[in-house]
């Protein structure tokens, strides 16, 4: 009744009621009311706009560029106190540290450059200092120094923070983890030329090159410390452990140790790479020794990403390679190059890594820099600076630079939430760190921080189809022939009776299918499956034959049974049958594949079986599907107009040949968009593949193997996933997808659906 | 002939027809299962007592219920590792549910029926269902009380009876104490503490208040104690009872009676005592709250939780859905617009739901949560009120799941009204929204009485939205109770179909809790169809009623 509303306007003012003022009051309300409605109606395009712009507001962050500010900038403190060997800054970007050449700390505010405090390393009368280095970020901020007669000092820089009167006060603090006096290194007393440490909890690894003099040529000594708490006494005893490492000690520009105080790397300016296993620090073995850069180049930086594995090696072309320990096809750990970054034309002096994330930053000749994701392959700034740089770092949450040139410093703000992600971090094979080849992996968290997070999508997409898949392989054949059966071929009687149970059957709570095939379906399978096989392949032969005898019986008796009634009378063949090729399938099972189709499958096939596989979600969510399925292809098949079907009878054609000829060709988009619509209700289908499949992320087509599929994935892992983080973002990703995937299936068939309506109304 | 019959199609029409009894089967296997499975988990099993000798063993005692058996082929059974002889065709094996998981460490166990050699179900075997520990099998030995034996032998069994009444009617005391009083006073002192932090966050903080709360608290403090030493009294009293009893392996077992929910002796019973024993079971099913890790005991909090969720809804979705129905029949001129509106309603049905769980999640629960905190409850922080997962958000979410349930089957009612009607109405002079206030929705109201129970069917079964935005696997107090404002919005629910996936995947024991998870599987079931007939009852009514009005 769309047009009434404006005969309404037309009314006359009836003298039924002269008070004008009621009269107003009543055309009042009914334009009040068009409006609520009006606005209520547009309410529901709202609802399915807001849904996707909501999921695109969260989502859009992952995909915006990042961004780099210089906040301040101001002249060294204490320049006086010696050059900068180290900087540093705490969790909040509140203090940070210049450790110098002369063993002061001076610890400033880092956007000020205002003085908190000055204090001196334990340093001895009368040596100087030669070397310095700094141990992982992870291990609390452990720092050495290697002095010119062959003592280093280890040395912690912490920060308390407590809150006097609420506001938070960050104290600066020097620790000696391993005492106050030097370790003597080197017995000869050979000046400390380079050196290396890791300190942990419990073990502490130095590392030092000598200087060679005109009485000994210059060594490497590795020096390893083990705690060793005595049973009863609190207190522990220092275990040391020393070796020297054979190697000619000239080339070598820099020592790198991992934070387990497992492997060592020596590199040499000339671009060879040594691999040392120093888990025995009284026998270091060398591993593996290669050149890592191309013919002519030099090595001018190295850095290890975070977690230790990898080792970024800037040369001086410009290109940053990332080296990783990667097993290789005889089942050995080598180093491989897993990707390069052509990060400038000049060559990369500096590489610091992010403490929490696999990024880093590199710094060339000319002082301008780069902010990368290794994982991502992406580069997420470059900036020019403010020239040559000497020396920089990156706050412990990445989303701050303090940067040295010649005599000022400068306070950068990083904003860089999501460097993990990119399209083809998403979409395509990543080498990922201790994988032997480029992969898609869903792995989204680990116990520990420093791990490489693996944002594949792949994976997901490809269960989700899967798993769809599956389920359309059983729904499509039982729902569609059960349609055309129901629609066109059973009897009134049976049908009003047969249409309401299958509606139930999609009334049925996903969660009680997911149970049922979880808990039940997929152990009977998994006992019965030659029974399953045998059931498939057998029916249809056992519904023919029963048809064909059926089809003999005695005339007279035919046709005392009302037509319309098969499917009545199949149900009890139905049962027999399967009860049949249950029972065959035992001596079969025995026959055929010797015992256990299973172990057959395995041992003959390679074809490994998971209890909750995609057969078990194939079967339970055909089960789902079928009734959306059935009731859409019933629908469209019942509504053909009748004259089309009686002319077709008429002209001669048998029942079959008018329902495949005529009928199927013009329901045809209505059975299209009921496959459609029931595809979309697989592939969003989330509990009944949460509970029937092991939710792992592997990709194998195998039927007897599982998956985890995009809406499963959302209901594991949302709950656990920090807002705002990448993970949630990326969990967002997959709920946008999922959105925009049945989006599309969704739009297109209810368009198909009322063109066909369209059409039946013309015909 | 074959070729003639195979040509006239009969045998592909015999094929569909073969289709739909499939799926018939299927709906019916799959509804038998689920009745048998959780109508029998309430009817007390015969306890078992097997003399049992694996091979080169000794023969020991099991006693036990018999719950599944499972046959292998001979070829199979040979090739998971087990000797087969010969002329054995089949491997047959028992699962018992022996329980016990104090004394041995698991509730069941397989055996083989050729070790078997004796199977009898002597009368005075008792299952006792305890608290802790899942069910005990065994032997009554003896009562104590404070640590003296006051009964023993045949007369134990009625004295024991007697004895846990009395401790169950203790329990039923303290518990009243602990959740009801108790809790009530925590909340207080919870509000309390907001009260005099709101306070001062509005600098309203000066002497007078303080000697306010300050009193208020000594109040409750005092009752506090009071109930704590009722409390010490009642655990004093219940724990002086105990009983001894004999497991199967002939160890003795003293279980205190305050631990017992109840004891009977089933291969004792007759067709009435297990007739009472079923009623009483699916009582404690359906009204007490669940025990040990939700495996046992009843399901009231979820049952409570799912109907709150739905009413909340219900409220929500109705007003929606039937406005947009309207907007559809009655005002939008039939169009482009008209299309794109059955575009998104068909999407809002299409979207999968977890879709709709992420997007409440962000939407309601951070977002519009997150500003209710900051706005009206800044004495909370960083404790979040609204800005959590609750009852609230689960309702809204689902009523945005649920509206075009509502929609589609409003606007199919309101398309059976003939215009006649309205033409009538807008004849006699009304106007058009008096016409649909006072004849169309009136007509359409068993419609949208269809769209709302189909609505309540599909929101008590849905659960992956539910996960993310307020359903929880215990929650410690009801969304509904004695303490102002009463009803709690922003509280965390039980939810029915929440607690299958819980109980039936996340529970530590699952073979102990599989039984329950099929009763409450029946129960849901049992309301969704209930419910779904109803709609297609009222449906079928409503279009015999306009055929009429037609004719």
């Amino acid at each position: 009744m769309p047009d009434t509303n404006s005969s309404m306007k037309n009314l006359p003012v009836t003298d039924i009621h002269s008070n004008q003022s009621f009269l107003r009051w009543r055309l009042l309300k009914d334009s009040l009311a068009r409006y609520g409605v009006i606005a209520g109606g547009m309410g529901v395009i709202f609802a399915v706009v807001m849904i996707f712009f909501y999921l695109l507001y969260v989502v859009l962050p992952l995909f915006l560029p990042a961004t780099a500010e210089l906040v301040s900038q101001y002249d060294v403190p204490e320049k006086a106190l010696g050059k900068t060997v180290l900087l540093d800054m705490e969790e909040q970007n509140e203090v940070a540290a210049r450790f110098t050449d002369t063993g002061k700390a001076v610890f400033f505010l880092a956007d000020t450059g205002k003085v908190v405090s000055i204090q001196a390393v334990a340093i001895p009368e009368g040596v100087v200092v030669t070397s310095f280095s700094q141990g992982s970020p992870i291990n609390e901020g452990a720092v050495v120094y290697g002095l010119s007669d062959g003592r280093a000092v280890i040395v912690k820089h912490t920060y308390k923070t407590t809150y006097p009167n609420n506001k938070r006060l960050i104290t600066p603090a020097l620790e000696y983890p391993l005492g106050e006096q030097p370790l003597v290194l080197d017995d000869s007393g050979a000046a400390l030329e380079k050196i290396a440490v890791q300190v942990g909890d419990n073990a502490t690894t130095v590392i030092a090159k000598t200087a060679g003099t005109s009485q000994s040529a210059g060594r490497i000594h590795l020096t390893g410390f083990e705690k060793e708490q005595s049973l009863f006494a609190d207190e522990a005893t220092l275990q040391r452990t020393d070796a020297v490492i054979n190697v000619p000690v000239e080339g070598v520009a820099d020592i790198l140790i991992d934070k387990e105080g497992r492997n060592l790397y020596l590199v040499s300016s000339n671009g060879r790479l040594a691999y040392y296993d120093i888990s025995d620090k009284g026998a270091p073995a060398l591993k593996q020794a290669q050149s890592v850069v191309e013919a002519g180049q030099k090595i001018t930086s190295v850095c290890f990403l975070t977690g230790d594995i990898s080792l970024l090696i800037g040369d001086s072309s410009g290109l940053v390679t990332q080296w990783s320990m990667v097993r290789d096809d005889k089942n050995r750990m080598a180093m491989e190059k897993i990707r390069a970054f052509k990060v400038s034309d000049k060559a990369v002096v500096d590489i610091k890594a992010e403490q929490r994330r696999k990024g880093f930053v590199t710094v060339d000749t000319a002082g301008h820099f780069g902010v990368y994701h290794s994982t991502a392959e992406k580069e997420l700034i470059k900036e020019k600076g403010v020239g040559p740089l000497s020396t920089f770092t990156i706050s412990p949450r990445a989303n701050a630079l303090l940067m040295q040139t010649d005599g000022t410093l400068g306070f950068w703000r990083v904003n860089n939430p999501h460097p993990e992600v990119s399209f083809k971090s998403l979409w395509g094979k990543v080498w990922y760190e201790s994988y032997p080849k480029p992969d898609y992996i869903w792995q989204s968290s680990a116990a520990n921080n420093d791990f490489e997070p693996k944002y594949s999508l792949i994976p997901l997409v490809f269960g989700t189809l899967k798993a769809a898949f599956y389920a359309m392989l059983v729904a499509m054949p039982l729902a569609l022939m059960g349609a055309i059966y129901t629609a066109y071929f059973m009897t009134p009687v049976m049908r009003q009776y047969v249409k309401p149970t299958i509606e139930i059957m999609g009334a049925l709570p996903t969660v009680i299918l997911g149970f049922l095939a979880g808990l039940w379906l997929a152990p009977f399978m998994e006992e019965h499956l030659a029974g399953i096989f045998s059931f498939v392949a057998l029916m249809p032969f056992i519904v023919m034959l029963f048809a064909y005898a059926w089809h003999n019986l005695p005339k007279e008796f035919l046709e005392k049974i009302p037509e319309g009634w098969d499917s009545a009378v199949l149900i009890p063949v139905i049962l027999l049958g399967s009860w049949f090729a249950f029972a065959v399938s035992v001596p079969l099972e025995s026959w055929i594949f010797h015992g256990s189709i299973r172990d057959w499958f395995k041992n003959e096939l390679g074809i490994g079986y998971d209890q909750r596989n995609a057969m078990v979600v194939g079967v339970a969510m055909g089960f789902a599907v079928i009734p959306t399925i059935f009731s859409i292809a019933e629908d469209a098949i019942f509504s053909v107009p009748k004259h089309l079907t009686v002319g077709s009878l008429a002209l001669g054609a048998t029942p079959w040949q008018t329902m495949s000829k005529v009928v199927l060709l013009t329901a045809s988009p209505g059975i299209f968009s009921a496959v459609m619509i029931g595809f979309g209700r697989a592939v969003g289908e989330t509990m009944i593949v949460l509970m029937a499949t092991g939710n792992t992320p592997v990709m194998d087509i195998s039927i007897f193997q599982g998956m985890r599929t995009l809406a499963a994935n959302i209901a594991v892992e949302m709950p656990e996933s920090e807002v705002d983080s990448t993970h949630y973002r990326v969990l967002f990703l997959a709920a946008l997808v999922l959105f925009s995937f049945t989006f599309v299936f969704n739009t297109l068939a209810e368009v198909i659906r009322q063109r066909l309506r369209e059409k039946y109304s013309s015909l | 002939m074959i070729k003639l019959w195979i040509k006239s199609g009969s045998p592909w029409v015999w094929l569909n027809a073969a289709a739909v009894s499939t799926c018939l089967i299927m709906v019916i296997a799959v509804l038998g299962l689920i009745a048998v499975r959780g109508a029998a988990h309430f009817w007390p099993a015969k306890v078992a007592q097997f003399s049992y000798q694996e091979e080169g063993g000794l023969v020991q005692t099991l006693i036990g219920e018999h719950v599944d058996t499972s046959i292998t082929s001979a070829a199979m059974a040979k090739s998971t590792g087990h000797k087969m002889a010969d002329n054995e065709d089949t491997l047959v094996q028992y699962l018992i549910k022996t329980g016990n998981r104090d004394v041995t460490g698991a509730d069941f166990r397989w055996i083989l029926e050729r070790d078997v050699k004796n199977m009898d179900f002597p009368a005075n075997l008792i299952v006792i269902e305890r608290r802790e520990w899942g069910n005990f099998y065994g032997q009554l030995l003896a009562v104590k009380e404070n640590g003296k034996i006051i009964a023993n032998g045949e007369k134990a069994v009625s004295v024991v009876h007697k004895k846990i009444a009395a401790a169950l009617a203790i329990f039923g005391q303290i518990q009243h104490l602990e959740k009801k009083e108790i809790g009530s006073i925590n909340y207080s002192l919870e509000r309390l503490r907001l009260k005099e932090k709101k306070l001062k966050l509005k600098d309203l903080w000066n002497a007078e208040a303080e000697r306010e709360v300050a009193a208020e608290k000594a109040g409750y403090e005092q009752q506090y104690n009071q109930y704590q030493t009722q409390l010490s009294e009642l655990y004093q009293k219940v724990r002086q009872d105990s009983l001894i009893a004999k497991t199967d392996v002939g160890k003795e077992v003293e279980i205190s009676l305050a631990k017992i929910v109840r004891l009977y002796q089933p291969n004792s019973m007759n067709l009435f005592d297990k007739i009472g024993f079923y009623g009483a079971k699916i009582v404690e099913f359906l009204t007490d709250d669940p025990r040990e890790a939700n495996t046992e005991g009843g399901i009231f909090p979820a049952i409570f939780g799912t109907v709150m969720m739905v009413i909340m809804m219900s409220i929500i979705v109705t007003p929606f859905g039937v406005i947009a129905a309207v907007y559809m029949r009655e005002y939008a001129k039939q169009g482009f617009l008209t299309r794109l509106i059955r575009i998104s309603v068909n999407n809002l049905a299409g979207v999968p739901s977890i879709v709709y769980g992420v997007f409440g999640l962000g939407f309601f629960v951070y977002i519009l949560g997150g500003n209710i905190d900051q706005l009206f409850f800044p004495e909370a922080a960083p404790a979040p009120v609204y800005g959590t997962p609750g009852l609230l958000w689960a309702s809204i979410t689902l009523a945005l799941l649920t509206l075009p349930v509502v929609i589609v089957s409003t606007e199919e009612g309101l398309s059976r009204i003939p215009s006649s009607i309205r033409e009538g109405s807008l004849a006699l002079g009304a106007t058009k929204l008096e016409t649909l206030w006072l004849t169309v929705l009136p007509m359409a109201s068993p419609a949208m009485m269809t769209g709302l129970i189909l609505a309540v069917a599909r929101a008590a079964g849905e659960v992956a939205p539910l996960m993310l935005v307020g359903v929880v696997k215990l929650a410690p107090t009801l969304p509904l109770d004695g303490n102002f404002p009463f009803l709690h919005l922003d509280r965390k629910f039980m939810h029915l179909g929440f607690h299958i996936y819980d109980v039936g995947f996340q529970s530590p024991n699952v073979e102990a809790a599989r039984p329950l998870v099929y009763a409450t599987a029946l129960l849901l079931v049992v309301v969704i169809i209930g419910l779904n007939l109803a709609a297609i009852v009222i449906r079928n009514r409503l279009r015999e009623k306009y055929r009429a009005l037609e004719g």
